[in-house]
């Protein structure tokens, strides 16, 4: 079967109301953008509440389909048939083709689901369903109707031409990214943060990243390493804003100065300190991490509270109650896994503690960072000033 | 003057090729797997090498794996096949007109208990589809087939053997020895059905001893060299870098207008065949112009023992191979021409004209007037 052209269904677009249109808008652009980096020509149309792709002669189905699970809002890819009306009989002839090409193997069952939205079809939805049922049980004796649990849902649509389709390949679902404003991602290079964004990414939301550099104690493979998971993660988010900030300074000085329980703890709230002061400058409203609770000594609800304390903006963990395991299997999923085990130091796993604090009190936190009055501030500043920032797309394929 | 037309051997390097090989080995020359900044440097390259290779066969880039050559990549790919697929059978089969490195190295699966079926092909050097698909039984586990050969340029059905070896075993292995191919024709492994294929740089005015073997996602090898675990472990060895990055350069140059440099192929090779045509006593071997390869001809010469026309013509500046230059080593008469029926007066009196990037015009006419000239006498000294 050879296919030319794919329905789009979106789940929760459909209930914005009034703005609907900019959703579906937003839609139709990231559509857009993820067919360009599939080899052929593409024609995107929004359409009576639809969204169809019209691939041009010579494309690839395959890469076309997996560059469209790659959009968010995108609920299910209908692979269609789209042919002309020339009356009932033609339709009959058509769908028995297709039928027959489709399914190889007859012994499947099957339901007619007929949607008239031309309305002066000379045949109603219930004697469509009908006639056509009637006519591909006649033309394959194996075949045999279940109206409950078909095998293949067969449906057609009457429009001013006519589309045929039984094949639903599932998509991202989620919202079209850039439909929920921006956030900043701290993206370390291990499994979870890639993740982290990557859900955030789907309910619309633009991201920027931001990665925390320490050299000679982590080196350019391990920075290589997070622009390539910034770049996976792009294949669904879009374009992403790369902060790469030198950390090595600010995290020598709490070194000399902090006792070595609470490193980890006291790094991390710099962090989020930058991270939160990136986001204002780049038009981000909330930050984006991959903590879990209790995954690791920073990340207890007492430590995750520690942590917290020093931002304003709101954090979003959405992987705070999946298990390893869980977050794992997302990885894998979005393709980033294999790049995040790659293994290169990053800054968490340098300076750490053999014991590390777990439930860190807050005022002995403060009062240990008060020792970096008069060193810390220069540090900080030049940390945001030396900042690289680094735009990561998922690129055309061009030889 | 002096007419090269022996490309289907190998070509001569683009300039831009040369300068990156260059740069490589001279600027450039860490080792891909040291921690240091020059081994980012040199692993850049092949990373862009390897993004290149694949982008020209939209494929992934985990996927490629560079060899020593066409050569490697044909070896790695059988015996790896073979070696992980042994549990589920042991027959592979190909076609009676590849090149030696398939057919030497199933003949060294055949001694490691495998057993090996040769399909034949009909006078234009085509697989019999029905004789392939009956080859196929539950124990057959690999299927090799070549793209382009390399003797007659005649091109497979590569889509078609797919379905219908897949119709009959779906798990079926399918490789595809492109060496002659990459370059020649836009290949997409993945619709086309083709689970590894085997390509070489310098057939394509890249580096000698440098190529690479597309190896489908899911597809399990056995790696046949081992060592450091470059390359996923599968292709153990320090990376050639220039190697690598000189090949990624020709692809990048040769896909760029692939059309037009395809068109001006058939445009010599149509210009050439009809010189030919028009001189007695030849005969043209495989496939008809526009269903052959673009830059093959092979040419039967009655009444001419092949070795003392490619000399005398060598004496000419003109550069050709008798049968295929690869075989040159063995003087024993070709398995493909024979394959296609070629009869035997002709068998040693067939030489390959092939042509490349390079080539022009005044070659391809200098060659035709050259044998206008070289033939009569030829024929006058002939042994009775």
């Amino acid at each position: 079967m050879y296919f030319h052209s794919f329905m789009i269904k979106y789940a929760e677009i459909g209930i914005k109301g009034k703005n609907r249109y900019l959703f579906e808008d937003a839609l139709v652009r990231q559509i857009r953008r993820a067919l360009k980096l599939v080899e052929g020509s593409f024609q995107v149309v929004k359409e009576d509440g639809r969204i169809y792709v019209e691939a041009g002669s010579d494309y690839d189905y395959d890469e076309t389909v997996e560059a469209l699970q790659h959009v968010f809002g995108i609920a299910s890819i209908c692979p269609m048939v789209q042919i002309d009306d020339l009356g009932f009989a033609d339709l009959q002839a058509q769908i028995i083709r297709y039928m027959d090409e489709m399914y190889p193997d007859k012994k499947i069952t099957f339901k007619v689901q007929a949607r008239r939205a031309r309305k002066n079809y000379p045949l109603d939805s219930n004697e469509i369903n009908a006639q056509i049922g009637e006519a591909v049980l006649n033309a394959f004796p194996d075949i045999r109707v279940d109206v409950h649990h078909p095998d293949v849902l067969l449906c057609i649509e009457i429009r001013q031409r006519i589309n045929i389709y039984s094949e639903v390949i599932p998509g991202p679902g989620g919202m079209p990214v850039g439909t929920n404003g921006k956030a900043m991602l701290l993206l370390s290079g291990g499994i979870d943060s890639p993740v982290a964004g990557y859900m955030i990414a789907k309910r619309g939301v633009v991201i920027d990243a931001v990665y925390f550099h320490a050299p000679p104690y982590t080196s350019e493979r391990a920075k290589q390493k997070v622009v390539d998971l910034a770049r996976l993660v792009s294949r669904y988010a879009g374009p992403i804003n790369l902060h790469v900030v030198n950390f090595t300074d600010i995290q020598m000085a709490i070194y000399e100065h902090c006792p070595h329980d609470e490193l980890t703890i006291i790094m991390r709230r710099y962090m989020m300190k930058i991270a939160q002061q990136l986001a204002e400058e780049n038009g981000a409203a909330a930050l984006i991490t991959g903590e879990s609770i209790g995954q690791v000594a920073s990340q207890t609800m007492k430590s995750l509270a520690a942590t917290n304390e020093v931002c304003t903006m709101p954090v979003f963990r959405p992987l705070i109650g999946f298990d390893k395991q869980e977050i794992v299997e997302i990885a894998k999923r979005i393709d980033t896994y294999e790049t995040s085990i790659l293994p290169y130091e990053d800054c968490c796993t340098i300076f750490v503690a053999k014991h590390p604090v777990t439930k860190p009190n807050l005022n002995a936190i403060k009062r240990s960072e008060n020792k970096l009055t008069g060193v810390i501030e220069e540090l900080y500043q030049k940390a945001l000033e030396t900042e690289e920032t680094i735009w990561v797309e998922a690129e055309e394929r061009k030889l | 003057m002096e007419a090269y037309l022996d490309n289907s051997a190998t070509t001569r390097a683009f300039p831009a090729v040369c300068d990156v090989v260059t740069k490589v080995m001279s600027r450039d020359y860490g080792n891909p797997s040291a921690l240091h900044r020059k081994g980012m440097e040199a692993e850049a390259y092949v990373r862009d090498a390897r993004e290149t290779v694949a982008a020209s066969l939209r494929v992934s880039e985990k996927e490629i794996y560079f060899t020593s050559g066409g050569t490697e990549s044909n070896n790695m790919a059988l015996i790896g096949a073979a070696m992980a697929n042994r549990r589920s059978g042991n027959h592979i089969i190909t076609t009676s007109i590849e090149h030696a490195s398939v057919t030497n190295t199933v003949k060294f699966l055949e001694e490691l208990g495998f057993t090996v079926t040769y399909v034949p092909v009909d006078s234009w050097g085509i697989v019999d589809l029905d004789a392939l698909e009956q080859a196929v039984t539950r124990d057959t586990i690999l299927v090799s087939v070549m793209y382009v050969n390399n003797e007659i340029g005649s091109v497979q059905p590569v889509e078609a053997i797919a379905q219908r070896i897949r119709r009959k075993k779906p798990d079926i292995l399918f490789h595809v020895d492109a060496i002659q191919a990459y370059g020649k024709y836009v290949i997409r492994p993945r619709r086309q059905g083709i689970d590894m294929l085997s390509a070489s740089g310098h057939k394509i005015h890249g580096p000698k001893g440098v190529g690479f073997l597309y190896v489908r996602d899911r597809v399990k090898i056995r790696p046949v060299i081992f060592g450091g675990g470059q390359q996923q472990g599968l292709r153990s060895g320090t990376e050639n870098v220039p190697g690598a990055a000189g090949m990624a350069e020709a692809v990048r140059v040769i896909y760029k207008d692939h059309e037009l440099r395809i068109d001006y192929l058939y445009h010599l090779k149509e210009r050439f065949t009809e010189g030919i045509l028009a001189l007695e006593g030849t005969k043209i071997n495989g496939p008809l112009l526009r269903e052959g390869a673009p830059h093959i001809v092979s040419v039967s010469f009655a009444g001419v023992r092949s070795e003392v026309l490619l000399h005398a013509l060598e004496e000419q500046g003109i550069y050709v191979s008798a049968g295929s230059a690869c075989s040159s080593h063995h003087p024993a008469p070709s398995a493909t021409l024979k394959g296609i029926g070629v009869g035997k007066e002709y068998l040693d009196s067939t030489l390959r004209f092939s042509f490349g990037a390079f080539t022009k015009m005044e070659e391809i006419e200098y060659t035709l007037e050259t044998l206008q000239r070289l033939l009569p006498v030829l024929r006058r000294f002939r042994r009775a």
